[in-house]
């Protein structure tokens, strides 16, 4: 059997769980309408693919996921959807979230059913899984096709979780007992899939019927039955590979750190089903127990179907019934309507009486007893959590590891002042995590502004640049046409120092001037004489030319007083 | 005796310069750059770029901070905020000065399409580039890039944006403090260990 390894703490609740399993597991009376919630795993909702009015047959995907974020739902009986909308959804908070509301036509046709071809690849197997909806059944809801990819090296272990610690429920059990046949195919086909060194299935001895039989089904095949002593929460993930293994999952870590990967054992059947017979996570087995329930047991119901359908079956009496608990009664959550569908995640459904499930008593002040330290299954510190939590001093909780806390309630169930500790850290860890949204939300927005602000800058930098060239290209157009004069004015004025024309250019300049000066005025003599028309203009001509002279003059002097 | 004397002072007075010298190029080297704290207290920030404390964004207001602003004077972050700068600069913390609006829900910009123009002005105003649509043609918000700031509203000519309240989802949901929750007991206060029907469970 191995060497037998511990986790600490832990508690030695009540487990209850005969009641269910007096009878077999149960089919389920297909419902007249279901109500498929778009999300039913951890993570976003899938992008619905059907619309109002359409027919579909059992089987057929209403959703499409995105791996990695979301996994796809399909519809778990044929017949013509009525309506896509918000609805109320199994969940802790009481809200509403999209749901596909299908009518069943009874007939529950098949959808064809594509099996995963033998040539497949691995990843092209994941993405089966993926396809075909297939998330972990105990409860998380991890969608398993992410949980097998997170392991980049195949594990050294395999473990398949039959463990059941939390009271009331027994759907794994039933399942084990009666079909463990399917339970080995589904480990084998896990392990033949991940490629692990070894493969073992651990199961709490308090299921004694569920150990022989599977114990008879395993024969022959290298899958190990390893049987665990029964304690709460020896089913959680990291307690049972501590357990099984001697191994501690790091905080903040996940089990392939360790080089072990765990899987429910009804996740491993759905797996199964999946690549041999391409079968989507459609239906479950959920336990139906409580005192108010006549026929208590196990069932096996399609996803969807109305709760109320389900505690029908089992003999609900409304009178006595107090409280509902979907889950298990340590870490399970109220349901204040039966009017709510089963979902993938739904192990369990407690109709409890008041004797049963009386209201908690009015919490005490801690009295710094310590045996919720004693408890905790993680050597987390509950009562100094505690002390941050209530105070609002949720950073402060983050520092004491308030996030390796596994809400198993080992410690609610012990603290003598009834003090919900659990809820208190949930309500921590949900403050955090919203802060952290918001966190990522303002850096966001911060780059968006500091990015339109580069780009303002950048658009007046662009339109400065423009401006400036506009204008040097007006400045040259105006320049044009005095650049001459211009050119010519600053000639002459700097004519003196700089290298002028030399004393011959400017004698015969002289000279040239006073010819036409004589000529004009030899021209204005005729002029007078015979054309007296033309007397004022010759004298105008004479005039410049008289003017030039005396500049020629002025230069040649002013050049020979510079030599 | 005197020569040890003087030899302890002497070695004291040496360590002390040596030390003192050290810190002192310490605080000249390693000064603490005022960028680092007001990058820091910008982080703290909300980042709607609302304008609502009376600087034009959360990086101006930041820099204020740093220089000795008051730190309550951001409705959008509200106590949150104020507890978290309070903490960054080892300051009491004070409540949220009314002055500058109160703290509200998360809100996002809507257009009635039907009655936008498309006169671009709210896109203009817009911090964070969250409303698209172009001159004489509808535009819209992208709600999840949306702040809430307000800003696009007075600029809008004819009046068609609202501030809605986002719709709180499961994603959004927090579970509730205990010591809210309403007592279903009517029992004694007084602790007792005489349950009824304890026998049955």
């Amino acid at each position: 059997m191995g060497t037998q390894f511990d986790f600490p703490g832990g508690i030695h609740p009540p487990d209850n769980k005969l009641r269910s399993l007096q009878t077999p597991i149960r089919q389920a009376p297909l419902p007249d309408r279901l109500t498929v919630p778009l999300r039913q795993h951890r993570g976003d909702p899938g992008r619905v693919v059907v619309a109002v009015g359409d027919h579909v047959l059992t089987g057929q995907p209403l959703s499409e996921g995105q791996p990695g974020r979301s996994v796809p739902v399909h519809a778990p009986t044929s017949g013509t959807i009525t309506a896509i909308k918000s609805h109320e959804v199994p969940h802790p908070s009481g809200l509403e979230e999209t749901c596909i509301l299908i009518e069943a036509d009874g007939r529950d046709q098949w959808y064809e059913l594509a099996p995963c071809p033998d040539s497949a690849s691995t990843a092209e197997r994941y993405d089966h899984l993926h396809r075909t909806g297939v998330v972990g059944l105990g409860g998380a809801g991890f969608p398993t096709r992410d949980k097998l990819q997170s392991a980049e090296a195949a594990p050294d272990v395999l473990i398949l979780n039959g463990a059941e610690c939390e009271p009331y429920i027994t759907a794994d059990q039933a399942l084990m007992r009666e079909r463990p046949d399917s339970v080995v195919a589904g480990a084998l086909a896990l392990w033949r899939l991940v490629g692990a060194g070894r493969c073992l299935i651990g199961i709490e001895d308090n299921k004694p019927d569920a150990i022989e039989a599977l114990r008879q089904s395993a024969e022959g095949t290298s899958v190990e039955i390893r049987v665990v002593a029964a304690r709460y929460p020896s089913g959680g993930e990291r307690q049972l590979i501590q357990l099984l293994t001697g191994l501690e999952v790091p905080s903040g870590g996940l089990p392939a750190d360790v080089g072990v990967l765990c899987q429910n054992v009804a996740t491993a059947v759905a797996v199964d089903r999946s690549l041999r017979l391409g079968e989507p996570v459609i239906q479950r087995i959920t336990t139906l127990t409580g005192e108010a329930l006549a026929r208590p047991g196990n069932i096996e119901a399609r996803i969807g179907t109305p709760l109320d359908h389900l505690l029908f079956e089992a003999g609900l009496d409304p009178q006595r019934l107090h409280r509902l608990i979907m889950g298990g009664p340590l870490m399970g959550f109220d349901l204040t309507t039966t009017g709510l569908p089963l979902i993938k995640t739904a192990n369990c459904l407690i109709a409890g009486t008041a004797g049963e499930f009386p209201d908690p008593p009015i919490p005490q002040p801690c009295i710094r007893c310590g045996l919720c330290e004693q408890a905790c299954p993680v050597d987390l510190l509950p009562q100094q959590l505690y002390w941050f939590a209530s105070a609002g001093e949720h950073r402060k909780a983050e520092h004491f590891d308030l996030f390796d806390c596994i809400e198993c309630g080992a410690c609610d169930w012990v603290c003598p002042s009834h003090l919900p500790l659990t809820d208190y850290y949930r309500h921590s860890k949900g403050v955090l995590r919203q802060e952290q949204k918001e966190q990522a939300e303002a850096d966001h927005a911060r780059q968006r502004f500091e990015e339109r602000q580069a780009r303002l800058e950048r658009e007046q930098a662009d339109r400065e640049e423009r401006r400036r060239a506009r204008q040097q290209a007006r400045e040259q157009r105006h320049n044009v046409a005095p650049a001459e004069a211009s050119e010519a004015a600053t000639a002459a004025a700097s004519s003196p120092t700089a290298p002028g024309p030399d004393r011959e250019t400017l004698i015969q300049r002289r000279d040239q001037a006073r010819q036409k000066v004589e000529e004009a005025q030899a021209q204005l003599a005729e002029a007078r004489e015979q054309t007296p028309e033309a007397v004022p203009k010759l004298e105008r001509a004479l005039n410049k030319h008289q003017k030039r002279l005396d500049a020629a003059e002025k230069a040649l002097s002013d050049a020979q007083e510079d030599t | 005796m005197w020569m040890n004397l003087l030899l302890a002072i002497a070695t004291l007075l040496l360590l002390a310069g040596a030390f003192g010298a050290l810190l002192g190029y310490a605080s000249v080297r390693l000064r603490r750059d005022d960028d680092s704290l007001v990058e820091q207290i910008d982080a703290v920030l909300p980042q709607t770029q609302c304008g609502q404390c009376g600087y034009p964004g959360c990086r101006p207001y930041a820099e204020a901070i740093a220089e000795g602003d008051a730190i309550n004077k951001c409705p959008p972050g509200g106590e949150a905020t104020i507890q978290s700068l309070a903490n960054l600069l080892d300051v009491e913390p004070q409540p949220l000065d009314a002055e500058h609006g109160e703290e509200q829900p998360k809100r996002v910009a809507y257009i009635r399409e039907a009655e936008c123009i498309g006169c671009t002005k709210c896109i203009q105003a817009c911090p964070v580039d969250a409303i698209v649509g172009a001159p004489k043609f509808m535009h819209t918000v992208i709600e999840s890039e949306c702040t809430g700031c307000d800003l696009c509203v007075a600029p809008c000519p004819v009046d068609c944006i609202d501030m809605i309240e986002v719709a709180r989802g499961i994603d959004d949901w927090v579970p509730p403090h205990p010591a809210d929750r309403p007592l279903t007991h009517d029992g004694p206060v007084i602790a007792t260990d005489q349950r009824p029907a304890e026998a049955s469970a």
